[in-house]
């Protein structure tokens, strides 16, 4: 393990106090190449799936054995859950707005890899995932999907707004952009107390132009707040591209204007994600104050499940799952390493289709809450 | 063994489309995420991804086929080595249907139909709505207590002051609160005595401080926002409805939001129509929310440190004319009144006039005006205005047989209307003249000195309802 960690070249020179400014050049040159639908910044700054297992030049640092095992499968078990929610839904056993999250697997997966227990994370609807990340049960997830009294918001939630204080996930909150401002305010909490943790605030592209997220930008900034934005830039604000809803696309130097600094990453890389968020996280909890990571990621899916998704092309959907796959990208680098064996990650395959699996079980055949459940948790 | 390929339903409403295309053909091997068929639904042409791998076996339903219902096998999708064509031998554990109890194809159509059924309101399958418990009386002052005279402004600072002295997470923000002391100046000494880290001065930015003093109170902490005037809260009311009231509930019960909302509301003097709105009956209309509009300094006081202490969130709405007035106080270490209970600030007989905050000065002053015209009236000072005590309402109406509202609010869906329908409900028997509502007149509020006064409800037009009321 040790001996791998050395066989690459020096990690990215990296700029935590002008992480903006150095990630500068690279953001532009890769947002003006992205005039065409079929390519994108991701397309220029990752890399090739069957490239090198180590990478060469300033790619990202590299992760442990056991790091890409983990975020393998975590990985997988995102994608698998969210292929499933895709099917119940297909079925009517979920309803209303359903956003999936695949494509997207390596963002959460990364960032979660540089927190520990007491940090919170807070995001918007597109927050199956996450829950995921944070190691919440599946079948309360899914149970919560189906509309079931074992969902994590005894199935009066659905699929925008589940919680668990217990894992430090503060919502699945369906109102875009809302959750800047509550994440913000969760980091408040900490510095308040006198804690050591930190809150990471997960918002989309769309989002990124809600005025709230500068009211919340300025005072995190203004206090000090421990706060790590996470722009998850999917290219697609639902149906309208980023460059037809923003005057500037280079969202991570949004809080420019605040003096916070920011960086663009390959969200599709887990391990750039997790090393651009150990940089972030380690800034925020230094009393630093607050850091914006932009997240240049990808979703794979309509944005909900009634999204025929005719603004873009097949092609550029294709084009980004064959040749950018956040999973397929970490399958290559284990296999190329020998760190496990295609009957081995068969195996996790399998692992994880059996959780998925008795989630769904689970989430069919829970009852649905008890109608008195109706005149509940209103107030206390 | 073959799976079964379903009709999906592609939005929350889709019960049936039509399968447009196949983009697979039987035999054909297909991967996650690869579009195997184009289907239209009402809205759309919606392409179809396999979710599992195999090879593409019979196609159970042609393309061009319409109104295909969702849920109907459509094709199935078989192993490497199986035979295209086979017919499927068993369901896949997924498709087995829910428990009875759950319908699977609960559509947004059907929930909406069942939402407006009033029928349905009443029958056996609808949840009826539990008693809430009984609010606890006021709190006996012991005899002997001494009455100070305050104005409900000293009353509002001392009553957060109290609080954050015995609680450490009571924390106070908003515009001015701590070096000028407050615009109004209801934070007056709070900065001296608890610090810049407890009382903390915004920028002027309500729906960014208001949303980030929900997402500390959902860490637990118990903020008390201050709006310079709930006319700005309109910009912080997303976080106010859907972050502060709701969570609770969509959290299934997980997350509280002990947070107070608080500052002036309604009609001050001369700022028109954009700084002059009462919102009583907007937030009364949210259910998690808690909403107080006290009229005197010793309710202000005793409500505004229960408001602190409630794990709700409340909207805590105060009159800025109202802040200079004196009031008796008792002097007790700890004055805390009971959320949600109404008090009777005249006993009467004839006529129950019902009002809250600033209402009850035209309602008070027309009491004694009818006093002397011989009309006995009995003054319910509401206090909290949701959870209403419409039981302390309805016990004097069933005496007095007679009722009239007063607030400076609209009338249209105004806390009068509330009370008014309330009152058809539960003392419709009772009733010896329709329920009339003085209000503010359905207009924005005017600049012009003489026009604001017509805006207004007066003590005049209470007096004119009475005596509509009591044909007198």
């Amino acid at each position: 393990m040790a001996a791998d960690d050395k066989a690459v070249a020096p990690k990215r020179p990296t700029a935590a106090r002008s992480g903006a400014r150095g990630m500068a050049s690279k953001a532009a040159t890769a947002t003006q190449s992205s005039k065409s639908p079929g390519r994108g910044k991701v397309a220029d700054d990752a890399k090739a799936p069957n490239g090198p297992a180590t990478p060469a030049g300033n790619g990202p640092e590299p992760m442990t054995k056991a790091e890409e095992l983990a975020a393998y499968r975590e990985m997988l078990l995102i994608r698998r859950f969210e292929e499933k929610a895709g099917q119940l839904y297909g079925m009517g056993l979920i309803g209303g707005f359903c956003h999936l999250y695949i494509g997207q697997e390596a963002v959460v997966t990364g960032v979660q890899m540089a927190l520990k227990p007491g940090d919170e994370v807070i995001t918007g609807y597109r927050d199956h995932g996450h829950m995921l990340a944070c190691e919440m049960d599946p079948k309360g997830v899914m149970a919560e999907l189906t509309g079931r009294r074992g969902g994590y918001s005894k199935g009066k939630g659905g699929s925008m707004h589940m919680f668990s204080v217990e894992k430090g996930f503060f919502g699945g909150h369906g109102i875009v952009g809302a959750q800047v401002s509550l994440g913000t305010g969760l980091a408040f909490a900490n510095k308040y107390r006198g804690n050591d943790n930190v809150s990471v605030t997960y918002f989309g592209d769309g989002a990124a132009n809600q005025g709230q997220v500068y009211e919340s930008f300025n005072m995190a900034k203004l206090w000090r707040l421990p706060v790590i934005y996470v722009i998850e830039n999917n290219k697609y604000g639902m149906g309208t591209s980023v460059n037809r809803a923003s005057s500037t696309t280079e969202l991570c130097h949004r809080g420019r204007s605040f003096d916070i600094p920011g960086e663009a990453v390959d969200g599709m890389d887990v391990r750039a994600v997790r090393e651009a968020a150990m940089r972030a996280v380690a800034h925020a909890r230094a009393g630093e104050g607050p850091y914006i990571l932009e997240m240049l990621t990808y979703r794979y899916r309509g944005h909900s499940m009634s999204d025929p998704a005719k603004y873009r092309t097949r092609e550029e959907v294709d084009k980004m799952r064959a040749e950018h796959d956040p999973i397929e990208q970490v399958r290559q680098r284990i296999l190329a390493n020998a760190w496990a064996s295609e009957d081995d990650l068969k195996g996790i395959d399998k692992e994880v289709r059996d959780i998925v699996n008795e989630a769904a079980e689970f989430s069919q055949h829970d009852p649905e809450p008890d109608p008195s459940e109706l005149w509940t948790d209103i107030v206390r | 063994m073959p799976i079964e390929i379903l009709m999906p339903a592609l939005s929350p409403t889709m019960e049936e489309g039509k399968l447009a295309k196949w983009m697979k053909a039987e035999g054909d091997m297909v991967a996650p995420g690869e579009v195997i068929a184009e289907i239209e639904t009402d809205k759309a042409t919606m392409e179809v991804e396999a979710v599992d791998e195999g090879r593409m076996g019979k196609i159970l339903v042609p393309a061009g086929t319409e109104g295909v219902k969702v849920n109907t096998p459509i094709a199935t999708l078989i192993g490497e080595d199986e035979k295209p064509g086979e017919a499927p031998a068993a369901k896949s554990a997924l498709e087995a249907k829910p428990q009875s109890e759950a319908k699977a194809e609960p559509t947004a159509a059907k929930q909406a139909k069942a939402a407006g059924d009033w029928e349905g309101a009443g029958s056996p399958t609808v949840a009826a709505q539990p008693k809430s418990a009984e609010p606890a009386a006021d709190p006996d002052v012991p005899e002997g207590t001494e009455m100070v005279t305050m104005t409900v402004r000293e009353a509002l600072r001392d009553a957060m002051a109290e609080e954050m002295r015995r609680d450490g997470d009571v924390f106070v923000m908003g515009e001015e609160v701590a070096e000028y002391q407050g615009a109004y100046k209801i934070t007056q000494g709070l900065l001296q005595e608890f610090g810049e880290r407890r009382v903390i001065d915004t920028p002027i930015t309500e729906h960014g401080f208001a949303g980030l003093a929900a997402g500390a109170a959902m860490a637990g902490l118990k903020p008390i926002v201050e709006f310079m005037t709930f006319n700005f809260a309109m910009q912080a009311i997303d976080h106010i409805i859907n972050s502060a009231a709701k969570t609770h509930y969509m959290s299934g019960g997980q997350i509280t939001c002990p947070i107070v909302f608080r500052g002036p509301n309604g009609a001050a003097a001369r700022v028109a129509a954009q700084h002059s709105q009462d919102y009583a009956a907007w937030y009364a209309a949210i259910p998690g929310l808690t909403v107080v509009q006290p009229y005197s300094a010793a309710d202000a006081k005793g409500l505004l440190k229960a408001a602190i202490r409630d794990l709700n969130p409340v909207v805590f709405l105060e009159n800025e004319i109202l802040y200079g007035q004196s009031f008796q106080v008792p002097k007790l270490d700890d004055f805390v009144l009971p959320i949600g209970k109404a008090r009777i600030a005249r006993p009467g007989k004839d006529v129950t006039l019902v009002s809250f905050g600033i209402g009850m000065t035209y309602t008070t002053k027309a009491a004694e005006a009818l006093a002397e015209m011989g009309i006995d009236c009995e003054v319910i000072d509401l206090r909290t205005i949701r959870p209403m005590d419409i039981k302390t309402v309805v016990a004097s109406v069933k005496k007095t047989g007679r009722c009239v509202t007063v607030e400076e609010g609209f009338p249209v869906c105004s806390i009068g209307s509330e009370i008014a329908s309330r009152l058809m409900e539960l003392a419709f028997d009772w009733l010896d003249a329709p329920v009339l509502k003085v209000t503010g007149k359905d207009v924005p509020m005017p600049y012009a000195a003489n026009l604001e006064k017509l805006a207004l409800p007066n003590v005049g037009e209470v007096i004119e309802a009475v005596r509509a009321v009591t044909y007198r």
